[in-house]
């Protein structure tokens, strides 16, 4: 009784909470599909879950010792038929689920392109100590902690870390990816609508971890091309230099853009090379981060 | 070169009254408790019979105060943690500034795993486990001791972190590259990675301990298709700990390499690769949750059969399901991890895996049920704990699976969903688990029952605490909430987080009642004597002797014709009754002497780790050669065992024969 209730405020609760915001209110195909996936899994389990955790109570109640209606079986400890009635419950269950994880971890591999008539817009991201720092690699400039793209169009992200290891999520468009310095992982997002989206780092990085949460705007193509012409008009040249400046621990950072990228920068920074005159900048910064 | 290192006065925290305030507490604490045993003149009797003691009983008694010590310990860091979250929303940071909240949340995860979870299980195998296989001691009593006390010196050095220094503030798992010199150039993940490895070899001692004696020293006629289910569950366990716990040593041995040497196995730097860490971690770490809880649904088997007042259904389904489980568990760790961009194929292999864990716990759920089918499940305290089980595990079971779904996990990897399952599978399983335990063997350990009312209090305080607290988090993880958030700007998860928080004062409800509990049982110790030492009408060879069992366990070692022998033994002596008892002949019995070693080298341990955590060099070598010597002088001492005289066991067990009715 009392976990029926749970689940009833529980259920309700989730479908409350998922009215405003997260997993459960997706703006994209990719949630919107996960979501789905999370639903039908739940719903398989839950047709086992619910019965057994009902029968558990109404067995152990009517086999109470006080109860002189229930039979004493002192010796009943094996039948074939239930043993292999208890083996395939669980075994068929796996096998639904399994198949649901299967199928889908193919077709939501994240670094499978979008299917689309538009263009991709390709965004370069990197997690920085204790901000988001995105390249808009075609457009040429970029933009710290704000990340504004056009809606009903495949973003292609291209995910590294400065060192310390995050996790790019914005859960109403779709799942995260671990940001690891050295290394470059692969996720494609769409906002199927116009609107301001949470994006979040999911993976514990230091004392300014709280802080690192980063507005999703997804708006039309022309406020986008918009957007990218007053970025272009104002703010500082993205090179080594301003990056090395940027890379700096800072936490709560405020957002602001950049009006151009140095050519490559993002490749250097995977490759932790900045610049032939200066090998060491890209390790300064965390050696920065240790005296803090 | 300083002499003392890099310890200065300024390691001591002056400036945080919190921390000042708990450590001060907690050093008068542990000075009023020496000051009133000196006093008292109690310390010979605890050097001699408890400290140096190698008897299996005592050891495992010894595990499971520690462990309850640090159970405190780690619901303080929790209640810290919720209060954080439950104000710290839109500008409020909370009265807890990162670098504390940090700590709180790596020690809390740290201090609940390895200095909670395993003494607990630990304690409990060390307690049973010969008794129930109805021999004398493990096979190597001395390492035994050896062990204890190597976790007791990794709990010292992980507490002394509160007070001088720092404790890690990288979470539990310490993935590099935080925990790397570059990003943690502090004293804490020093700290963490020293405990771990001193009790880490206290717990694989243990391992190899337990593996052989199961495989070794059963009564005679104890098949293996006799032996009892939590022995079986505790041979998978200890299978699991001499597999993966080197492999968790070789881990940090390869950090403290990075940190100390200046190596490069897991930097950002000169082909480092941290991800390699977060692979090896987990492969110790999935394996891991199964060493604690496999444990545990043996105390549930023991539990349910006993109290139902029949066998266990299905034993070989039940022993199959958990080798099962032994083997399966070493084939998942990677759904820890498939936001790291592995292949489709690896994360739909790797995912499949995981769910397939869930056959054999499924069949152990039915199994269960089905033993108290027919049965007469009589609602002792010990029954609760495990019908609380068995109805909150299935769905934590759920939610388990739900994650090993990749594209879900995608979504929810790292949230407080994440935390809420895994809550969810851990408190159920575990620690309502040895709750179960506990409160089942403690006429034998102790001699006299654990009074009823306040037990009741306290699970039903732990049941509905235990949802209450962490149901909310799967809501608020579906919202996007993160784990370790110091603060947040999202207001509406703030309500979710003050119930939560509520849970967790009733969770701290429930541990005052069994504290009052321990406190009223103790009390009137007199009217809950157990003196047939088989107060459960049990079924397992423990209850075949003495509560508490002399020093020798059995006078005669038990002759096992089938499972469940004590049981079968007390219906054949049903049919038999009235015939006159036979006088038994007893012979002497040689018992391991105890021994000061485990003692004196968790000393030189615990000297060792903080020379090392602090680069006091002269000190490690001090320590290093101490444990050396104490071991050398251990090795070439003369007398190992003493003997029993034939005459003392008869005056046992004819004073015990004459309170059995």
């Amino acid at each position: 009784m009392r976990y029926l209730l749970l689940a009833i405020i529980l259920l309700g609760a989730a479908t409350l909470g998922g009215c405003s915001e997260g997993v459960l209110d997706p703006k994209g195909p990719i949630a919107a599909a996960e979501r789905q996936i999370m639903f039908n899994s739940t719903g398989i389990m839950l047709a086992i879950c619910i019965p057994t955790m009902l029968a558990t109570l109404g067995v152990a109640w009517w086999f109470r010792a006080s109860n002189t209606r229930a039979r004493y079986m002192p010796e009943f400890a094996y039948s074939g038929r239930l043993e292999l009635l208890v083996w395939s419950i669980p075994i068929m269950t796996v096998i639904l689920v399994g198949g649901v994880a299967w199928v889908s971890s193919y077709d939501l591999d994240p670094p499978k392109p979008l299917a689309s008539a538009v263009k991709p817009v390709r965004v370069q991201v990197v997690a920085l100590d204790w901000k988001w720092l995105f390249i808009y690699p075609d457009e040429g400039v970029a933009s710290v902690n704000h990340l504004t793209v056009p809606a009903a169009t495949p973003i292609s992200f291209e995910i590294t870390s400065s060192g310390v290891m995050n996790s790019f999520f914005v859960p109403q468009l779709g799942g995260q990816i671990y940001a690891m310095s050295g290394m470059v992982t692969r996720l494609h997002l769409l906002a199927d609508h116009a609107g301001t989206y949470r994006g979040i780092s999911a993976n514990y990085s230091g004392a300014g971890f709280s802080d690192m949460h980063f507005a999703v705007d997804a708006v039309s193509s022309e406020q986008f091309a918009g957007w990218v012409t007053a970025a272009r008009n104002s703010g500082q040249l993205l090179d080594a230099q301003t990056y090395a400046e940027l890379a700096k621990p800072s936490q709560a950072v405020a957002p602001f853009t950049y009006r151009a990228v140095a050519p490559g920068l993002f490749g250097s920074i995977v490759t932790a090379e900045m610049s032939a005159d200066d090998p060491s900048l890209c390790i300064s910064t965390a050696s920065l981060r240790a005296e803090r | 070169m300083n002499l003392l290192g890099k310890l200065t006065w300024s390691a001591i925290p002056f400036d945080q009254p919190i921390v000042m305030g708990a450590s001060g507490g907690v050093i008068l604490g542990i000075g009023a408790v020496l000051a009133w045993v000196t006093l008292k003149g109690y310390v010979p009797y605890l050097w001699r019979e408890w400290l140096t003691s190698v008897d299996h009983k005592r050891i495992g008694v010894m595990y499971l105060v520690l462990a309850l010590l640090m159970l405190l310990r780690g619901f303080s860091d929790a209640i810290m943690m919720r209060t954080q979250q439950a104000v710290a929303a839109g500008d409020a940071q909370g009265y807890l500034p990162p670098e504390h909240y940090d700590q709180i949340f790596s020690a809390h995860g740290t201090i609940m795993i390895f200095f909670v979870g395993m003494p607990l299980v630990i304690g409990l195998m060390n307690f049973v486990v010969p008794l129930q296989l109805g021999i004398r001691d493990v096979a190597f009593p001395t390492l035994n001791s050896v062990s204890l006390w190597l976790t007791a010196s990794g709990i010292l050095l992980t507490n002394l972190s509160l007070a001088i220094g720092e404790f890690a503030r990288t979470g539990w798992v310490a993935y590099p590259p935080l925990s790397e010199l570059q990003f943690s150039p502090g004293v804490g993940v020093d700290y963490y990675l020293w405990s771990l490895q001193i009790s880490g070899i206290g717990t694989l001692l243990t391992g190899i301990n337990f593996v052989t004696t199961i495989l070794k020293m059963r009564a005679p006629g104890m098949g293996y298709r006799r032996m009892p289910v939590f022995c079986w569950t505790a041979l998978a366990s200890n299978l699991m700990i001499v597999a993966v716990f080197p492999v968790l040593t070789a881990t940090f041995a390869m950090l403290l390499l990075d940190r100390y040497l200046g190596f490069h196995f897991f930097t950002i730097d000169a082909g480092g690769n941290a991800m390699m860490y977060v692979n090896l971690f987990w492969v110790w770490g999935h394996p891991e949750v199964y060493i604690l809880a496999l444990p545990a649904y043996g105390i549930f088997s023991e539990v349910s059969a006993t109290f139902s007042g029949k066998p266990l259904f299905g034993y070989r389904s039940m022993v199959a399901a958990t080798m099962a489980i032994c083997i399966l568990s070493m084939l998942v760790w990677l759904h820890h991890f498939f936001t790291m961009g592995a292949s489709a194929n690896v994360n739909a292999v790797f995912g499949i895996a995981s769910m397939i864990i869930g056959v054999p716990t499924g069949v152990k759920v039915f199994n269960w049920m089905f033993t108290m089918y027919g049965g007469r499940v009589r609602f002792e305290v010990p029954v609760l704990w495990t019908i609380g089980f068995m109805v909150t595990f299935v769905f934590g079971g759920l939610t388990g699976v739900l994650l090993a779904v990749p594209p879900v996990d995608w979504q929810v990897h790292n949230s407080l969903f994440l935390v809420a399952h895994f809550h969810h599978v851990i408190i159920p399983s575990v620690v309502f688990g040895v709750f179960a335990g506990i409160i089942y063997w403690f006429p034998k350990a102790f001699g006299f029952k654990l009074e009823d009312r306040w037990g009741r209090r306290a699970f039903w305080c732990w049941f509905i605490g235990f949802h209450l607290a962490f149901m909310p988090l799967y809501v608020v993880g579906l919202m996007g909430m993160t784990r370790r958030l110091q603060h947040y700007d999202v207001l509406s998860w703030q309500p979710w987080l003050l119930v939560a928080e509520a849970g967790a004062v009733l969770i701290f409800v429930g541990i005052a009642c069994q504290v009052m509990s321990l406190v009223v049982s103790i009390r009137g110790r007199e009217a809950l004597r157990d003196v047939t030492g088989d107060p459960w009408n049990g079924r397992t060879l423990e209850w075949s002797t003495a509560s508490p069992p002399p020093a020798w366990n059995f006078a005669v070692l038990p002759r096992v014709t089938g499972l469940d022998g004590f049981w079968a033994a007390k219906q054949r002596a049903h049919a038999t009754q009235g015939e006159p008892a036979q006088a038994r002949a007893y012979a002497p019995i040689e018992m391991p002497k105890n021994s000061p070693i485990g003692f004196v080298n968790a000393f030189f341990a615990v000297v060792t780790g903080f020379a090392l955590i602090w680069h006091i060099w002269w000190m490690a070598a001090v320590g290093l050669a101490g444990a050396f010597a104490a071991l050398l002088v251990f090795a070439f001492r003369d007398e190992e065992e003493v003997e029993i005289p034939a005459v003392q066991i008869a005056q046992f067990e004819a004073q015990h024969a004459e309170v059995t009715p």
